[in-house]
Parts: structure tokens; sequence; C-alpha cells
């Protein structure tokens, strides 16, 4: 796929990756052996039927592949650019045992972004139902659940607290990884469903989720607020100017646009020289953000190897490309202070590998006497967040030992009607993921109103059919509504 | 909710002003010490305001504003009734504990004045024998007596040149009140940081319960940027969702005070930039002005 120059793209904010053309799409989706086993369907969380797609794209037929698409996947276009294929279907993909996998997220990106092009949506006849759904976060589990419950004919509102929706789409994933215009586009698609969007509106504390169910007419209610809270090292110096959480500059510089200060009035701490603490995507997105925004050097700091950074492949790879510089197995001790109340520099240590831990990963040990004193004016914190406290705050809602909500296998809450999905169950996870969770919480909650699921039958039809009856899949424990004309 | 009309307003003095924002769902959900985050338009920053006052059946909230940065100067400008705010999100923070405390003393100081009535009242209506001490510059900027009045059964108030009340700070106010009555359960003070600094060392060694409102940077206000972090002994807190309310004694406020300082060389440069095009726009408006009307300007030339 054609991408920016490293050189130039590290000044600007533009996308990085370009995107398939038609030809580009063409010869790739040529590569797709359409192998009977179909690994990379398991392969993805929400289970789009890959070969389908992409056999389409090889007949030209692009309208066709987004039909596909959008059976299982709203937001291809959104999906297409953040999901880790490396770990989910391009991992699995046959072609990938001996040569290179399928690029199947630039395909699924070029069928997404075709559609936004051309004005594509899909709408498909929804019957209405007497229900009212309400969706608390306007991340991707919040808007993955809205569209399945629109779809189902409910009334859906979903509430946001910033001023925009999209959530992390929106705060956290810089526009070069994520373009605003294509998550506008995906929004409008979900509001062309009839999805209202309520922005300014702080669930907990405004109305509680027991408001929601008991006084404002909400027949089920999805909770997927996001983990959110950002962790701090511990380490002397946390509170010093200078250091920040990666939600904190992400935010101010995505969201607020703080990267055309003074033209909007919220600032951002410029730095010179940059240490990012983690190997996240996060912090892949800290970095490279303050790479645009003018420091000269940008440093990565992890504690572990770069076999066990836990971001995409491709993102670390631009990092590289674009100048960021790593330093794998170093951890910080302490944030060194001007004596002014700034950060004036930071101290490691390095480590090394040694037994694999409860995550299976080698677990670093400190090299005894290895400690060294580096000069950095911004420290950004990007080692995860923990859960936000609120609903914990202002509801009953059953809380695990983290702090997140706790669910039984269908995402039910401790709270009759009230279903939860994405960070703020699983902890800090990924994008797709929250989407998978967002559409499972709908399956469930669509049972829980008595709503035929109009999924279920549909991907059973790939199966032998032994496991329905009449047509409808047995799964389904609510198949007696009747209506007689 | 994307209407957030500006039924009220009323200008203390020069720089502190009152707005009264319709918004009923906020005005019922409401409590003492929550805040709301408020951007002003589509390119301003998210700045955070204690909520000063709610009215139940009118539906609105309350808002006392100093301007001393770009964007509350700018406020002071554009904030007109019948004008709107671009986003109001709220209420924010767990509400002020309202102890069951007997006698309680309501100390605030320049923007804390406003934010600590509502919990002046709270205390009264709970049945606690409240003392207010306001703090002012001079006797020009004292505003909401009558409304301290009705709520305290004593009332303080002290100016930093005397010209009403007894000259001196708050912590003068808080040593007459705790001389005089021995049996003080609890003091809740809200102002500068340096303010409720003075106020908690004022307390300590009396080993009277101090409650303060913290009111360091924030952006989101939801507990997701980590960017009001504050030092509680040698815990460090989030104070848009763990607070704002903290034990005074515990708090660092030089650390908060360092904080606050973080963005000083910006606030300067969106300040300059600002007044620069007011200047511009100010230039404009006259020249076309000067077009609008040829004839003295053609008499000009002869």
């Amino acid at each position: 796929m054609r991408e920016q120059d490293p050189q130039a793209r590290a000044k600007n904010f533009e996308e990085v990756a370009c995107g398939y053309d038609v030809k580009d799409a063409l010869r790739e989706s040529e590569r797709c052996m359409l192998c009977p086993d179909e690994p990379c369907i398991a392969g993805c969380p929400v289970g789009i039927n890959i070969p389908g797609f992409i056999q389409k794209i090889g007949e030209k037929d692009f309208r066709g592949a987004y039909d596909i698409l959008t059976d299982t996947n709203l937001l291809p276009s959104i999906c297409g650019r953040v999901c880790p294929q490396e770990n989910q279907c391009e991992g699995v993909c046959t072609v990938g045992e001996s040569l290179e996998a399928v690029a199947i997220g630039r395909l699924e990106r070029f069928v997404g972004d075709t559609a936004i092009k051309e004005g594509w949506v899909n709408i498909p006849y929804i019957e209405p139902t007497r229900f009212k759904v309400g969706v608390v976060g306007s991340g991707p589990a919040g808007m993955a659940c809205a569209a399945d419950m629109a779809k189902a004919g409910c009334d859906v509102t979903v509430y946001e607290a910033f001023h925009q929706p999209g959530g992390v789409l929106r705060y956290g994933i810089p526009d070069f990884r994520l373009p605003n215009e294509v998550i506008d586009a995906e929004i409008n698609n979900l509001r062309k469903l009839g999805v209202k969007f309520e922005c300014n509106t702080l669930v907990g504390r405004l109305f509680t989720i027991e408001q929601m169910v008991d006084e404002m007419g909400f027949h089920a209610v999805f909770v997927g607020v996001g983990a959110g809270y950002p962790t701090m090292l511990g380490i002397p110096g946390d509170s010093l100017n200078g250091v920040l959480s990666a939600n904190e500059l992400l935010t101010r510089c995505n969201l607020m646009r703080a990267k055309e200060f003074p033209n909007f009035d919220t600032p951002l701490p410029l730095g010179h020289r940059v240490a990012v603490v983690g190997a996240g995507n996060t912090a892949m997105d800290a970095m490279r953000v303050s790479l645009r925004l003018g420091a000269d050097k940008v440093y990565c700091i992890y504690r572990r190897s770069r076999k066990e950074a836990p971001a995409r492949a491709e993102e670390v790879h631009h990092a590289e490309q674009e100048g960021i510089e790593f330093h794998w197995l170093t951890n910080p001790v302490a944030i060194l202070d001007d004596g002014k109340g700034s950060a004036r520099g930071m101290r490691c240590i390095r480590m090394e590998l040694g037994e694999p831990d409860d995550s299976g990963r080698r677990r670093p040990v400190p090299i005894a006497g290895s400690e060294f004193d580096f000069e950095t004016d911004l420290i950004v914190y990007a080692i995860g967040t923990n859960a936000n406290p609120i609903m914990g705050q202002t509801s009953k809602l059953k809380l695990n030992k983290w702090g997140y909500i706790g669910t039984d296998e269908n995402l039910a809450t401790s709270v009759a009607g009230v279903f939860a999905g994405g960070d703020i169950v699983t902890g800090a996870a990924t994008v797709i993921e929250a989407m998978g969770a967002g559409r499972k919480a709908a399956r469930s909650m669509k049972a829980y109103l008595g709503i035929r699921d109009g999924n279920l039958p549909y991907m059973a039809q790939r199966g032998d059919g032994a496991d329905r009856l009449f047509g409808i899949d047995r799964r389904e424990r609510n198949f007696a509504r009747i209506r007689v004309a | 909710m994307s209407n957030f009309e500006l039924v009220k307003r009323e200008d203390f003095s020069d720089v502190t002003y009152l707005l009264e924002v319709r918004h009923p769902m906020m005005a019922k959900a409401a409590h003492p010490g929550q805040f709301v985050i408020v951007m002003l338009h589509e390119h301003g920053e998210r700045i955070p305001l204690t909520i000063a006052d709610f009215d139940r059946n009118k539906g609105t909230i309350t808002l006392v504003i100093q301007a001393v940065g770009k964007t509350t100067r700018e406020m002071q400008q554009a904030c007109q009734v019948g004008t709107s705010l671009y986003a109001m999100v709220g209420p924010m923070g767990i509400p002020s504990p309202i102890s069951h405390a007997k006698k309680v003393v309501c100390v605030g100081g320049g923007l804390g004045v406003a934010p600590v009535f509502p919990q002046a009242r709270a205390f009264k209506e709970a049945g606690a024998y409240v003392i207010g001490v306001l703090g002012f510059r001079n006797k020009s900027l004292v505003f909401w007596e009558d409304k301290f009045r009705a709520c305290c059964d004593e009332f303080i108030v002290c100016t930093d040149d005397g010209s009403a009340g007894i000259k001196g700070l708050v912590t003068e106010g808080i040593k007459q009140a705790i001389s005089k009555h021995t049996d003080i359960d609890e003091v809740v003070a809200i102002g500068p940081p340096i303010m409720m600094k003075g106020c908690a060392e004022a307390t300590r060694p009396h080993n009277i319960k101090t409650m303060v409102s913290l009111n360091p940077l924030m952006v989101d206000g939801t507990g997701m940027c980590g960017g009001c972090r504050v030092k509680l002994g040698d815990k460090v807190k989030f104070a848009c969702v763990d607070g704002p309310d903290f034990d005074g004694h515990l708090v660092d406020f030089d650390d908060l005070m360092t904080r606050l300082r973080r963005y000083t060389k910006e606030e300067r440069m969106a300040m300059d930039h600002w007044e620069k095009n007011c200047r511009m726009q100010k230039q404009i408006e006259s020249a076309s002005a000067a077009l609008a009307s040829p004839a003295p300007a053609s008499a000009a030339k002869r």
C-alpha cells in the first residue's frame, strides 16, 4: 500500500497509509485462495464473511463487497484501519503460512472508503418495535450495539459526555491513523439508521443508570463507557509539570485540536525531547503525535523487548520509519526535577528478560547498577488505564475486584435490563474487540426484550441446518413471536 | 442537548459576573460542591466552573465567573442573555458530603465566594449553626452578602484594605470564629489555593476538620486525562472524579500551585492572540462604519 514518505509525514497530520486504489485492490483480492477452512472468519472477532467480500472485490462488484461487510460490520473504514489484523484474520490466513498473508484489513478499508466516497449506505428494512434502548458511551462498543439495536427496530439514544461523539476513535486515535471525516461518515450512517446521539451528557451524574430504567422509560441499557482512568508510574517526580498521560496529550491534540493553538484555545505542552513510556498502540500514537507537533527527538521507553510490545506491528514499523528512538528493556525509576517544578530528565534502569510471568511473557528484571540519566522535557505515560470510577460511584452495578463492571457470559450486569461491554468489562483492549462486545450485548438485549434476532438464522445458513427448526435457529430461545395479519 | 441558553446575567464588578444557564435536567441533578465543564464555542477550551447555585423550579444553573484568562474574558464579552454556550456538561464530581456537624464555618474568598454558598445553605438546612466568612479585596467587590446573611447565623466579611468588615485575610475571620467558639466541628474553605492553604494551616493546630474544594486544570472532567491529579499525603487523586472536595490537611497545596502554572506561557499567548484579533475586529468595524456613511468621509476629504 502506498504510504506518505516518512520524512514528510512526520511533519503533518495527513493520513500515513494512502489506501488501495482499484488496481491494488483487484491484485490483492486475487491472492485469496478461497480456501474451504475459512480460518479468517473464525479469526475475526465479529465473524465477517471475509472470503465472501474478497471474492466480490475480485468480481469488481464493490457494492456487493460492501453489502457482505456491512452484514456483520457497520464500520469497515474504521476497522480496516485500526484492527490488529496480524493477530486476527491475517494471523490465521492460509496464504500467510507460506507467503505474506492476504491484506484483509487494507481490502476492508478500500471497500469502506469506496462506500463513503460513493455515498453508499445499507439501511435494511426496519420494522419498528415499541422498545426504547439507551446506550451509554459513543465509542466503538456503543456504536456497534446501537447499530444492531436500531436494525432490530428499537428507538436508540446514545449518550456521550464529550461534546462530540466517537469516544476513543475521536479523542484517542490521531488523524493520521483515522481521519475525522471517516468517523463522521460512520456516525452519520448510524444516524440514518435512526440512532440519536446526545452529547454533553455525563450518565451517572446527570441521571443514573437506574433512572434510565426506572424513570426514563428505557427497556434496556448498554454501558460501554471504556476504561479510561490513566495509570501513572508511581515513581518520584510523577506530578512534575511536563509529565502527563497519553490520554491527556491525545485528547488535547485530537479532540480539542490543540495542534492548531492559538486558533483553537486548548494549549498543549510542547516538548523538545519527548520520552513516551510504554509500547502499545496508544504509546505509538503519542510518539508520532509528538513528532508531528515539532519535537526534535522522541524516545520510546519500554521495559520489555520489541517482541513483547503490544502495539500493532504496522504502528511500530511506522514509528521506526519516522525516526522514533526505541529503548527496549529500559524502565524509568525517577523523573528528574529542574528545581522549578518541571521535568528536566529521566532516570532509567536497564532490564533483562527472566522467567515467563502470568501473561506468558518473559518477566523483565532490573540489572543492578545499570541506572542512567538522560535529558527530556516532556514525559508521556502510556502504560495502560484502569476502570473509570463514575459508574461504580453512581449505580448499584456490581463491579469485579478491579473495579470493572461484572457481567455474565451474555454480558448482562447485576441490574436487570442493563448490559455492559468493551473496556469497562474487560479492561483496555482493541476497537474491534469492543465492537464485538457491543454486538454480543446487542444479541443478549434482543433476547432479553424478546426480539427475534435476524443475525442468528442468517449466520446459520452456512451450516448444515441440523440445529434449525422451521428455518429458525435453536439458539434463539424466543421464537414464539407470531404475527397474525 | 445542544442549546445551553443564558437566561440571566449580573455583573458584580469589572471582573466578576454571574450567568444563569437553562438546563432543567442538570438543575434537578446538581448538589452542592459539584462543577460543570463549559465550552464557549466550537474552537473553545473546556473550562471547569463550580456550580454556584441551582434552581430546581426555574430549571437553571448559576455560575459566577472571574475574568482572569482568555476564555473567561471572552465569555464576559460574549455571554449575554439570549445567547447560548456551545457546551455545558455536568454536574461533575462527588457532591460535598454535608455532614451532621453542629457548628460549621463556611469560608469563601475570590472565586470561592459563590461556590461555598450552596454548601452554607445545605448545612443550614441540615440544622447546623453556620458561620460565614467571606474575603474580598475591597468593599466594591462584595457580592451576595444578603444571600449569605439569610443562611448564616454569624457573618464575617474580611477585606484587604478594611473598607468593609474586618481588615485582613479570611484567616483573620477564621481565627476570630475559633476564638469565639470552641466547639466548631468543621470548616469548609473554597477559594484560591493559597487561601485554602492558609485556612488549612489556621485550623490544623486546633484539629478542626477542614474540607477544601480543588480547582486544578482539567480537560475532560470525567477521569480520563489525569491532568487534574493532586497529591494527598502519599496518594494521588483525580480532582474530577475522586473530588473536588478533599481533606485540606492532607492536600499538597504547593504541588497544586505549581501544576496550575503549567500553561502560563500558552495562556499569555492565547490572550495576546485574542486581544490582537479584538483590535483588528474593532478596526474593521470602524473602517466599515466609515464606508457605510460616506458623507462625513467625503466631507473630511474636502
